[in-house]
């Protein structure tokens, strides 16, 4: 089966660059094993954070020239991760996800343990905060459903009442959650939402959260609404005529499978076609290493050709790259990562610190080309977390290496025609 | 520092690094409480089952075994696989006559198939579905899909079995029980097909029912029989007569390939690439340039396909719909990946005819605003499924390219 481009992972990253290029008239393949990190996701999209000497970022574009030379922003260039950055945000909306945010100043996203961290393009759902300080309100009315376990209402509570905010904390007792409430294991955020998105629900949770409502001016409500809308809150907002900010939920991620939902169908409508479930066992190269074919469990024999194939496997979770006693590899190409020999030089044992392996991955050039054995592989691209060279979590530029490094390897690829 | 080597534990369910993502995609969670989900009823409950059995509990049964859990899963945990094995490991239950009615097709097919106009009648009637209802609690929403006089077996050997020989190439069908009792018609499409593209097709030795419904109702001694039967002649076929084996169901197909090593332990290692869907079959032959398809000029149709649980797990729906998109004159459109709910046997069963209602409630429903022509899939449990709960008519994709290619041609263009 022939394809322009065939990509390895279905992730923010993958669908990104699929995305772009299938709209560009390419026909490409999306080869995801299993579901992605999209289903954990905070509800924001981080563009620069911090500093790898823990400098704080207000202001990420004006940052990145500080970045070591390593980090993919660097090897980008300032100039094109500011140009991309712009283009993001129409890139989303013309995806039907709508996001907020701008990538010159961070505004601030609310964790679902209370901690503010900084963001650049939030999803629609959620409501940034301009300063990590800002106060969400005078009094906040946190109400979560009964039976609930991911919405950590207390944690929430202590959080804004730092700021300030009084807060009182109420359950909403539904009738049609409660057979959910049976089995308590599987009262999660996206089984509730099912309910919700059920005719007349939402708005019955409404009717009941007006009569608990005295003197608040802010009501607080877990992210478990719409799996297909991401409107709702606009409109329980609305009906209440308050304020009403969600706050996103210990996974899973209602809007991150949402967005994930949605990125797919928008790929597919384009005419991409997408393997979920697939694993790819082997590549074939010519002489001069370009990739000619891979194969999958579910394909076997029947090869799958492309012209270009890009890595998007993503990093440990999602099995992009995998650690040995002794090294670490990315298992689908065995190309060159920048990592640190010695196992003891890859983490520190005290878990909450800086580690090392994070920041290990797939080493690029400007094109974004990975390498084998030293040499470049122009037909061969690592976008997303499977780069290494950025310590995303401590950095907090995971979902902009993503973004930024997808639509970069797909104009590459574009130019190249 | 000490460490172990290498993950040397046999048990799969420790890949699991509890993300959750299963519990969002199985179907009957959302419709289904009494469920304990796939998390819970696969890799977490294995883990307590291991050390005493009395954990296992009954509600496992709830399990549609889809797999879409597996599909799901970025972890390669075989989550339906742990399920399955459980309640084969551990149930204490006997099946109920019901249930050993509605497992045992091919015993049922040879019987029924005898009295097929009565039957037919009968099973149709009213009063019949009330007492199958109220007695065998066999849902009197379900309409059994009709027997055939006559089976696909003894059609093909009064009609076609001897001009098979006179092919260049050749392939053996698994056609299961399905077209052999009920709808030979899906049989006689893929031999015309197969015949035009110039293979001959043959019959295994005796075949024998898959065992997918078997298996689902747990009775795995005579599942483990026929499978064990089955890849003898499989294995027959591929290594005595050089014939690899296509099939046009996608759970047959599954069951076959990955069922019977996964949860039956009988070992199919040495033919199991030599089995396969017949639309796979096919779009390799042309991918590779071997054969040639002429379509009739004035073919004209608005095709929704559905990709039936198994088949996604497979991860072959891309053949039947590419074949399906090189018929001109076709519209294409496949539907969001839902289960339809029937499971084989499991939505016959009186109490669970409402979860399964509810499970593929948003596939009827897509169905109908699209209005197709007609719906395409590869499964015949799914067939029935949405040709009673919507008002359009399921065809697989074989029988599709059997009305839109033009035979004659084809035949000329393969000879």
């Amino acid at each position: 089966m022939r394809f322009d481009t065939i990509i390895i992972g279905g992730g923010l990253a993958g669908l990104v660059c699929g995305i772009k290029l299938q709209k560009a008239g390419q026909k490409c393949a999306i080869i995801s094993a299993g579901q992605s990190a999209m289903h954990f996701s905070s509800g924001a999209f981080d563009l620069l954070g911090r500093l790898p000497d823990g400098t704080e970022v207000k202001e990420p574009l004006k940052a990145i020239s500080s970045l070591p030379a390593e980090h993919p922003y660097s090897i980008i260039g300032a100039e094109k991760v500011a140009e991309y950055a712009a283009q993001a945000k129409g890139f989303f909306a013309d995806c039907g996800v709508k996001v907020t945010g701008d990538a010159s100043r961070n505004s601030w996203r609310i964790t679902p343990t209370g901690e503010r961290k900084p963001s650049w393009l939030t999803i629609g759902d959620f409501t940034p905060l301009a300063a990590k300080e800002e106060k969400i309100g005078n009094k906040a009315l946190i109400v979560n459903i009964l039976g609930y376990l991911d919405f950590n209402t207390k944690f929430l509570a202590d959080s804004f009442e730092k700021q300030g905010t009084e807060c009182r904390i109420v359950a909403l007792k539904l009738e049609e959650m409660e057979r959910l409430r049976k089995n308590p294991s599987e009262m999660r955020s996206t089984n509730i939402a099912r309910v919700m998105d059920r005719e007349g629900i939402w708005e019955t949770a409404v009717s009941q959260i007006r009569t608990l409502l005295k003197d608040e001016d802010v009501i607080v409500l877990p992210a478990v609404f719409g799996l297909k809308d991401g409107s709702v809150v606009e409109k329980i907002s609305e009906t209440l005529g308050k304020k009403t900010i969600f706050v996103a939920t210990m996974p899973p991620s209602v809007p991150g499978i949402r967005t994930q939902m949605t990125l797919k169908a928008e790929f597919e409508k384009a005419g991409g076609r997408f393997f979920l479930g697939d694993t790819v066992i082997e590549s074939k190269a010519d002489e001069n290493g370009i990739i000619k074919s891979i194969s999958t469990v579910n394909f076997n024999d029947i090869r799958m050709e492309a012209d270009n194939f890009v890595l998007a496997t993503g990093s440990f979770f999602s099995k992009g790259l995998i650690a040995t006693p002794e090294k670490v590899c990315e298992p689908v190409f065995g190309i060159d990562l920048t990592y640190r020999e010695g196992r003891e030089n890859w983490f520190n044992t005290n878990f909450w610190e800086k580690q090392n392996y994070i920041s290990f991955g797939a080493k690029v050039d400007e094109t974004l080309n990975a390498s084998i054995a030293g040499k470049k592989i122009v037909n061969l691209y690592a976008i997303g977390s499977v780069i290494g060279g950025t310590n995303s979590l401590y950095e907090g530029c995971g979902g902009g290496t993503a973004i930024v490094t997808a639509l970069a390897a797909a104009d590459r690829i574009l130019e190249k025609k | 520092m000490k460490m172990q080597e290498k993950n040397i534990s046999a048990n799969n369910f420790e890949q699991c690094i509890k993300c959750t993502v299963c519990t969002v995609y199985c179907p009957v969670v959302p419709v289904n409480p009494l469920y304990p989900g796939p998390k819970q009823a696969g890799p977490d409950g294995e883990r307590l089952r291991l050390k005493k059995g009395l954990f296992f509990d009954n509600t496992l049964k709830y399990c549609l075994n889809c797999k879409r859990c597996e599909v799901a899963c970025p972890s390669g945990v075989r989550i339906g696989d742990i399920i399955q094995s459980a309640r084969i490991k551990y149930n204490t239950d006997s099946p109920k006559l019901r249930d050993m009615i509605l497992a045992n097709t091919d015993f049922m097919g040879t019987v029924v198939t005898k009295v097929a106009p009565v039957a037919n009648f009968a099973l149709g009637l009213k009063p019949t579905k009330v007492v199958m209802d109220a007695v065998l609690k066999v849902d009197k929403h379900r309409t059994f899909p009709k027997y055939t006089t006559k089976t696909f077996e003894s059609w093909y050997k009064k009609n076609v079995k001897a001009f098979q020989d006179s092919f260049k190439r050749h392939v053996s069908y698994f056609h299961g029980c399905y077209v052999n009792y009920n709808y030979p018609q899906l049989g006689k499409d893929l031999v015309s097909v197969m015949n035009a593209l110039g293979y001959g097709v043959h019959l295994l030795e005796n075949e024998k029912c898959c065992g997918t419904a078997l298996i689902a109702n747990c009775m795995i001694d005579k599942a483990k029989k026929n499978a064990e039967h089955n890849i003898a002649s499989i294995r027959k076929s591929v290594y005595e007569r050089q014939m690899p084996v296509i099939g046009a169901s996608s759970s047959c197909n599954f069951t076959i390939r990955d069922e019977y090593p996964h949860l039956l332990g009988v070992d199919n290692s040495d033919v199991r690439d030599h089995i396969e869907l017949c639309t796979r079959f096919i779009y390799r032959l042309i991918d590779e340039g071997k054969v040639k398809l002429v379509f009739k000029k004035d073919y004209k149709a608005k095709i929704a396909y559905h990709t039936p649980c198994h088949m996604e797990r497979l991860g072959w729906g891309i053949f039947s719909t590419e074949l399906i998109r090189m018929i001109p004159g076709v519209d294409l459109t496949i539907l969001d990946s839902n289960c339809c709910g029937i499971a084989g046997t499991y939505g016959f069963k009186k109490e669970n005819y409402e979860v399964s209602q509810a499970i593929g409630k948003p596939l009827f429903e897509q169905i109908e605003r699209l209005k197709p022509d007609f719906v395409a899939c590869d499964c015949e449990t799914c067939k029935w499924q949405i040709e009673m709960s919507t008002s359009k008519e399921v065809k697989n994709p074989i029988s599709i390219l059997a009305e839109a290619l033009d035979l004659v041609a084809t035949s000329e263009a393969n000879k």
